[in-house]
């Protein structure tokens, strides 16, 4: 059997340590946890936590029924092998010498982020998109010096009928 | 109405039913323990906090229903985590009331605080921490039903000492607020339908039972199954009781120490019906090698046992009573022809492997522990609650004491936990008053929870604990003795209490017995008194249990004797 990444998105109560019985779930099990966002949504007695985990078929159905034994999940849906969208955000700060400003400005343009913050010797970008665009302006930005990032993991919602 | 968090907890318990709580108090509870004192709630002082909750558990396994236990914060309710965690392993329905520091001082580190919830939350079904009085009558609510619903478990409550002290306008709480909590209780029939043509088709089928089985009440539907389907029948250590273990179509106990026949069947069989089982190690060895040749159906109220240890091939969930009961039904239905001719070769198979290697000992000079829960079966006919310590006496007791009816047997199964078997037996005995409860124990786990010894003096309980005294840590010896070449580290016992005197010590009765021909009489002697009694019998030092399956290995290659 091979491992498989799944996006589970978890309605669960909006309670003080329900974040802990999740992760607690993921830890005590073994089971893994690559990227985790929480929030509020906007019915304010539940949260949504988008959780990216990879398992061989049985470990993501056990996650799946453990999470739903959880009393304070709601909800869980695996949204792997449904249609999806799904976003990341990251925060990436480059170095910015003189010479490489125009390099990462037309970078900037071409995929479609943002310069917010900017000193002498840097540029911060707010780069939205799927892990294929990360994963490219990561690539492009590696050579040029990447001072430190930020990324938020994975947020995702169930495509609706057109 | 104007009430303190005590009033209200006092007031909920009642509309549960609770009548006994086991408990211990400190700081933390003393404003509930000064209002439980004025209800006819009965609370018995255990002398440990672990113990508080054992009782509760053996309570709530003898008289199916919810134990309760109440204890203070810090160190007390640390106490109670092994007795939870036991809990928690053989889902056994204990709602356990902690006293926590005050709101406002939570996260201070406080004289007493720790987080219990936090502590709590891996071997908890649920648990809450109360902030405010307000909260309290329907979180209490919602633990009764947590517990006790779907597969049962143990619920914690944390309870701020300012929040079982303040009053509030009372007002009873409505709706719970439960979202999504809806264990599946009513199975797929359609499934079930397919399990039916599954029996009806098989030549070699196997029933394994657990614990669900004697959780959901569902013996007599279990029973009917196998006589009418003419399935052959093994269980778990957990499921012992809920099939008549006089009955022919009875195997004996699966796995690790299982009868030579249960395991061999499970390597033959071509169906195989776990019911209310969670497939654990210590039953199916080398999972791989786990009932090759069978299709399996897998009946469980937690959707999370069926498909984690072993792939199923017809899974079900339900609660084991109404599942049953559908299933029976539906083979009602079906022409199932002549089924003891068809399963003629599959019985004599059984027949056989029963005649090659039947479970047995050889009583000489020295007291077998066989022979001890042999006569102690006769002696009792087979009708008191057998509860056990863990170790070389718990299996002996699973193999020798021949039970017949659920709620009989009471061990700490999962977590296999010495110290288990007095504390229950105190719980069974207030929960049967009417019944014999005896203790089957090893020298080593009794001194676990010796303590005990005085609850039970002081509550006038007449329980009986037989001590299979072998000077050892006997389980762990064995595994030294089979693995270790017979390195005995740390498991010789051989500077130990009298248990004679110790058991005068605490105002009960003492025995002994230390030769073959005392057995009988000690017991009888000690069985039939009206008191609480130690019979310590000293018997082989190393006496192995067998049939053994090496850990990790296949069920059916084992270790005979
Ligand atoms: C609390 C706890 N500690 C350690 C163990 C490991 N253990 C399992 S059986 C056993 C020996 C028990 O000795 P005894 O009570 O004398 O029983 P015997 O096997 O000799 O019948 C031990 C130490 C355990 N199960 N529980
Ligand atoms: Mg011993």
């Amino acid at each position: 059997m091979t491992e498989e990444k799944h996006v589970l998105s978890i309605i669960v109560d909006n309670e003080p340590g329900v974040l802990s019985r999740i992760a607690g779930l993921f830890s005590g099990r073994g089971f893994n946890i690559e990227s985790l966002c929480v929030a509020e949504t906007t019915e304010p007695l539940v949260s949504r936590i988008t959780l990216v985990t990879t398992g061989e078929p049985p470990i993501i159905e056990q996650i799946e029924k453990q999470l739903n034994k959880l009393i304070n999940v709601v909800k869980v849906h695996d949204l792997t092998g449904t249609e999806f969208v799904h976003r990341e955000m990251a925060l990436i700060k480059v170095m910015a010498k003189a010479e490489h400003r125009a390099e990462i400005l037309r970078i900037v343009d071409i995929f479609r982020c943002k310069v917010v913050d900017v000193s002498l010797d840097h540029y911060t970008i707010e780069v939205t998109g799927d892990e294929g665009k990360m994963k490219a302006i990561l690539n492009l930005l590696k050579p040029i010096g990447i001072k430190e990032i930020a990324k938020t993991g994975i947020i995702a919602l169930i495509r609706e009928a057109r | 109405m104007k009430l303190t968090g005590a009033q209200i907890m006092m007031k909920v318990l009642k509309e549960e039913g609770v009548d006994t709580i086991f408990g211990y108090p400190g700081g933390a509870v003393i404003d509930i323990y000064d209002e439980l004192e004025r209800t006819d709630i009965r609370h018995i002082l255990v002398r440990q906090e672990a113990c508080a909750v054992h009782a509760a558990d053996g309570y709530a396994r003898a008289g199916g229903r919810t134990g309760v236990c109440l204890v203070t914060s810090g160190p007390g309710a640390t106490n109670t985590v092994t007795g939870i965690a036991s809990a928690y392993m053989d889902s056994i329905p204990v709602v356990i009331f902690t006293g926590q520091v005050p709101t406002h001082l939570i996260g201070n580190d406080a004289f007493q605080e720790v987080d219990t919830v936090g502590i709590t939350r891996p071997c908890t079904k649920h648990n809450y921490l109360v902030k405010r009085t307000e909260d309290l009558a329907r979180i209490i609510k919602e633990a009764f039903l947590i517990a006790s619903s779907g597969r049962p478990g143990p619920v914690l409550i944390d309870i701020p000492k300012n929040v079982s002290a303040n009053t509030i306008d009372y007002k009873a709480p409505k709706k719970n607020k439960l979202k999504s909590y809806k264990p599946t209780y009513s199975p797929n029939v359609k499934q079930l339908q397919r399990v039916a043509e599954m029996i009806k088709d098989s030549q070699k089928p196997l029933i394994f039972a657990g614990g669900g089985v004697i959780l959901s009440k569902a013996s007599k539907e279990l029973t009917e199954l196998a006589r009418k389907a003419q399935i052959p029948l093994t269980a778990s250590l957990m499921g012992l009781g809920g099939f008549p273990g006089t009955d022919p179509l009875w195997l004996g106990m699966i796995g690790m120490h299982g009868t030579y026949r249960s395991n061999m069947s499970t390597g033959e069989c071509d169906l195989m019906i776990g019911i209310g089982v969670r497939f654990d190690d210590r039953v199916t060895g080398k999972t791989d090698a786990f009932a090759p040749k069978a299709k399996i159906v897998h009946i469980d109220i937690d959707p999370t046992s069926i498909r984690k240890n072993i792939p199923v091939t017809v899974p079900v969930v339900g609660d084991c009573k109404i599942t049953l009961a559908l299933l029976n039904k539906l083979l009602d239905k079906e022409d199932l022809g002549d089924l003891k001719k068809k399963r003629k070769k599959w019985f004599d198979q059984i027949d056989h492997w029963k005649s090659t290697s039947p479970q047995t000992y050889n009583q000489k000079d020295v007291i077998k522990p066989q022979y001890v829960v042999d006569k102690l079966y006769e002696l009792t006919k087979g009708e008191a609650i057998i509860t056990t310590e863990v170790g070389q006496n718990q299996m002996w007791a699973a193999q020798y004491y021949h039970f017949d009816k659920p709620n009989h047997f009471i061990t700490s199964g999962g977590l296999g936990c010495m110290g288990f078997g007095l504390p229950a037996a105190i719980g069974a005995q207030l929960a049967c008053p009417d019944k014999l409860v005896v203790d089957v124990a090893g020298d080593g786990s009794i001194q676990m929870n010796i303590q005990e010894m005085t609850t039970a003096i002081q509550c006038g309980l007449p329980v009986k604990v037989v001590i299979l005294n072998n000077g050892h840590l006997g389980m762990v010896r064995q595994w030294q003795q089979l693995f270790f070449d017979k390195r005995y580290a740390a498991t010789c016992l051989d500077c130990a209490p009298d248990f004679v005197k110790l058991a005068e010590a605490y105002g009960a009765v003492g025995l002994r017995a230390t030769k073959p021909e005392e057995v009988v009489p000690v017991l009888k002697k000690g069985l039939f008194s009206k008191k609480t009694v130690i019979m310590d019998f000293v018997v082989e030092k190393e006496e192995c249990v067998y049939p053994m399956v090496p850990a990790g290995a296949p069920v059916t290659e084992m270790l005979l004797v």
